[in-house]
């Protein structure tokens, strides 16, 4: 059951491959501009760029809070397949977002995630948001997956890869 | 509250039609909500357009447009209703996604569990053609109090 350092990295390589492929088949992430910076074994970290027309107030020019829910949706499912053994349809349960402070206008923003515990049928992962400075987060999350295992075949509720 | 938003919402108010706030959120337009007033109640609609979409295999559209729609419209709710205007700003939001929802328009609206002096708990839903089967349901705080540092 354990896998060996040459499995492990094969393991990565296949997910971080099928991981790549799927964002960018995603047409929303597309259209917000989210990169991939990095996946590692269950993390996850992208950036989105600042644009105008993301804003939620027009005069501040502070991000839309909806939109620092779509990063942070988008970076804990791709830290939930990056802790996977092989890739499985997955599809987020439920997401909690706290918004500490307001986002800087005209800064990127960007997102790290990690799955701390992949169970048969759920994964739980943590997420943040910062500008800049990790440690001084614009919001955090905390999210729950659905994971297709064998035994129950990708229903019609299943998302992702 | 900004003075654009402010005239924005004494116009929605005065003609009746919460569209003209929504048309002054910059994201909101972007995402391409509509809101309108059904039965008196706030309703938030996002037609369907292939850039919503987070699943290109089913296809669904994104949890996290679903979120934003969620947020969107309790904070719509909340400005269309309160007696003062003050834009409130999200502390938190948790959001279950109950159904994978389908390339359509998906309707949103919200209500007012707890109106504080600075906090205003709200809940909110968004179905698609079957008001019955939401395909997410939120829990969210707004922070209502008046921002001093806001223009």
């Amino acid at each position: 059951m354990t896998e060996s350092d040459e499995e492990r990295r094969a393991r990565l390589d296949r997910l971080r491959r099928a991981n790549k492929q799927f964002m960018g088949l995603v047409p929303h992430n597309e259209a917000l501009g989210i990169r991939i910076l990095e996946f590692d074994e269950a993390r996850a970290r992208m950036r989105l760029p600042y644009v105008p027309h993301l804003a939620g107030n027009p005069e501040t020019g502070v991000l839309h809070g909806g939109v620092v829910t779509a990063l942070l949706d988008a970076c804990c499912g791709g830290a939930v397949f990056m802790a996977l053994r092989e890739p499985v349809p997955i599809a987020t349960l439920d997401l909690r977002v706290d918004h500490l402070r307001a986002a800087p206008a005209g800064c990127d923003l960007e997102a790290v995630a990690h799955c701390f515990r992949v169970a048969r049928h759920v994964a739980f992962v943590r997420a943040t948001a910062y500008v800049e400075d990790e440690s001084r987060p614009i919001a955090v999350a905390a999210a729950t997956f659905a994971l297709a295992t064998p035994s129950t075949p990708g229903s019609s509720r299943t998302q992702s890869p | 509250m900004s003075e654009r938003l402010a005239r924005a919402l004494a116009e929605a108010r005065a003609v009746g039609d919460p569209d003209r706030l929504v048309a002054a959120i910059p994201y909101c337009r972007w995402l391409g909500v509509q809101a309108s007033l059904q039965d008196g109640r706030l309703v938030a609609s996002l037609p369907f357009r292939q850039m919503l979409v987070g699943n290109p295999v089913l296809p669904a559209l994104h949890g996290g447009v679903l979120g934003a729609l969620l947020e969107s419209v309790a904070v719509l709710e909340w400005l269309w209703t309160a007696p003062e205007a003050v834009l409130p700003r999200p502390i938190n939001l948790t959001v279950a996604f109950l159904r994978s929802a389908r390339p359509e328009t998906t309707h949103a609206n919200a209500s007012i569990v707890r109106q504080g002096r600075r906090v205003v708990s709200m809940r909110a839903q968004a179905w698609q053609s079957d008001r019955d089967a939401p395909v997410a349901v939120a829990m969210g705080q707004l922070l209502v109090a008046a921002d001093p540092r806001a223009g």
